[in-house]
């Protein structure tokens, strides 16, 4: 059964073992290039005394290539899903051959489980080792950046869960629809539904946030927030903040930062009302924020701005809700052990499905 | 002990929600002959078949295939073998691949019977299935069926899709593999003409009943001076007229 296995899934494993092999050779050209000139940035703004504008910086120099590749990384699940996982029960039911299959000395049972292992094992590995590359690649951009949480999906062994549960997702959604295209589609459609829930509702809540308090500054707090698809999501899942005063957010390297609200002593949210009260006509004219860099406003609306958030700061402070960075191995760790329960749980399914039909 | 009767079902009914499509079948089928299951399209042929050889489950009854449950365990698998209808097989594979999945698959797998047929037929064994004719795919896929070296050939309306040589030269194969191998077979049509070469025994599924059964030669004699077919399509049509009354 294993040897039927491999000589109906050799093409496509040539193809993904030629995928994986382009992009090592990519990053073994590349990678040590980009290694030696993060040193060399280290040493120079070391020497100047000015390493976070030099990392930034830095970190802005390859990110349309790391953000590319990090998108492979998070689009490779899917893929192992729509034409590893949908056709293996689905094309077999469309074509008949199934008759064929189930008509010799091994029972369907057995069948199905050495496909699932035979394709699940090379899912894990095709995942793993492009996840392995990009982490190893990436490295000095993500020391740059510092900001680890970003990239989570994409690097260490998250993408293996992912990779696991989208091909059992794929083997299901065939075995359901029994239509190899449909079932490609309801893969994709669910695959993605299931990560950004668990991206935005679960990993959030799977260890409690930290808190800290800082007091408003006036010279970096302004008004509106930024809108990202990533922001608006957050906010879908966990909240959005109640008033447009928005406060710089304060750097804590390599923390995933869930909300930044602006509450007073008993935790009661700033709301537009309150802001417009104490301050009429601030919010209102400020439309623009106010932070350095930003759109620049005129000094008095600027020495306005700045009078009224020393003027909530007396009642109000801004706190912080993150995840420290020391807990990212944990939550790795939590997110691939709940993407496996569900590939578990879908092998589970597809293995009394096909027994039920005898 | 001998087992005489090679499938046996008692009140066999399968449905598809609302709709059966076999509904309260009992019928006998002998061993040690090739039986022809004949009956107009929809009586349950198909349906019957499949839960005889366990790519499906019935809804209600039983039915035992040499004297054991339909697919209960790898040996019974490897007991009968199975054509289905549009004798499908894999199209990517070359046929030399094909017959390395039956012996890869099968424990009782004769090759040297499978590369006699397949160079008899003159089948290219690195043609891809894909490229065969029809008639050659069902070749490919008896051949298949046969080197697991069963003790029952099931094949479902095998011949429905090829073309009058193509069929003749299909049911003389059957006839000398079932003469050398000494299994037994069972085929169903709705053509009596295609069963008639071939089969000594002959069964008329009519809405899931049985309405005619018996040894071919009988039947012969029981028809007169008429054809067979003549005989079944009596049959068939006084069923009709019956199940529509009844409705």
């Amino acid at each position: 059964m294993i040897r039927l296995t491999w000589r109906q899934f050799r093409t496509p494993a040539a193809v993904a073992a030629a995928a994986v092999l382009v992009l090592a050779v990519f990053a073994a050209l590349t990678g040590p290039d980009l290694a030696h000139a993060y040193a060399a940035t280290l040493a120079a703004c070391r020497r100047a005394g000015d390493c976070p504008t030099a990392t930034a910086a830095f970190a802005r120099t390859d990110s349309a290539l790391s953000n590319a590749l990090g998108t492979l990384v998070t689009f490779a699940p899917a893929l192992i899903g729509a034409f590893w996982g949908a056709p293996l029960i689905a094309r077999e039911m469309e074509a008949g051959t199934f008759s064929l299959v189930w008509m010799q000395s091994v029972s369907r049972a057995r069948w199905l489980l050495v496909k699932l292992s035979v394709l699940g094992l090379a899912s894990a590995l095709c995942a793993g080792l492009l996840s392995l590359i990009l982490t190893w690649w990436a490295r000095p951009l993500d020391d740059a950046s510092a900001a680890i949480y970003a990239t989570f999906g994409q690097r260490d062994i998250v993408p293996i869960g992912y990779a696991l549960f989208a091909f059992l997702l794929g083997v299901t959604a065939g075995m359901v629809v029994r239509h190899t295209v449909a079932a490609m589609a309801v893969t994709l459609f669910v695959f993605v539904t299931v990560r950004v829930c668990t991206t935005y509702g679960l990993r959030p809540r799977i260890v409690a946030p930290e808190h800290r308090v800082f007091a408003l500054d006036p010279a970096s707090t302004g008004f509106g927030s930024e809108v990202s698809p990533s922001i608006l999501l957050n906010s879908w899942f966990n909240g959005r903040p109640t008033s447009q005063l928005d406060p710089a957010t304060p750097s804590l390297p390599n923390a995933w930062i869930y909300s930044s609200r602006v509450v007073d002593a008993n935790g009661h949210d700033l709301t537009d009302a309150v802001l417009n009260a104490t301050c009429p006509g601030v919010a209102s004219r400020g439309g623009q924020p106010t932070v350095p860099g930003h759109v620049p406003v005129s000094d008095s609306a600027a020495q306005a701005a700045r009078a009224c958030v020393t003027k909530i700061g007396a009642t109000y402070h801004q706190l912080l809700t993150y995840q420290p960075a020391s807990r990212y191995w944990t939550l790795q760790w939590a997110e691939l052990g709940t993407y496996v329960g569900a590939t578990a749980l879908l092998a589970a399914v597809c293995l009394w499905w096909i027994r039920r039909r005898a | 002990m001998t087992i005489d009767t090679v499938l046996d079902a008692e009140n066999l009914g399968k449905r598809y929600g609302r709709r059966w499509a076999l509904s309260d079948c009992t019928l006998r089928i002998p061993a040690g002959r090739i039986v022809g299951l004949v009956g107009p399209n929809g009586a349950g042929k198909t349906t019957l078949l499949r839960l005889a050889v366990g790519l499906l489950a019935p809804s209600t009854g039983v039915v035992r295939v040499l004297g054991d449950r339909p697919a209960a365990s790898p040996v019974q698998l490897g007991r009968v073998g199975f054509v289905a209808q549009e004798t499908p097989t894999y199209p990517n594979l070359s046929v030399a691949d094909h017959l390395r999945l039956g012996a890869w698959l099968n424990p009782r797998w004769d090759s040297g019977l499978a590369q006699r047929r397949i160079s008899l037929l003159g089948l290219d064994p690195r043609q891809r299935s894909g490229r065969l004719s029809g008639g050659q795919r069902a070749q490919l896929a008896l051949t298949l069926a046969v080197a697991k070296r069963p003790d029952l050939l099931v094949l479902d309306e095998p011949v429905a899709s090829l073309d009058p040589l193509a069929r003749r030269e299909f049911m003389h194969a059957i006839g000398e593999i079932v003469a050398q191998q000494g299994v037994s077979a069972v085929l169903s049509s709705h053509l009596v003409s295609d069963l008639e070469r071939v089969c000594d025994f002959m069964i008329v599924l009519v809405a899931s009943r049985v309405r005619l059964a018996g040894p071919v030669d009988d039947l012969r004699n029981a028809a007169g001076g008429r054809s067979l077919e003549d005989l079944v399509v009596d049959h068939m049509t006084a069923d009709h007229a019956g199940t529509e009354a009844h409705r």
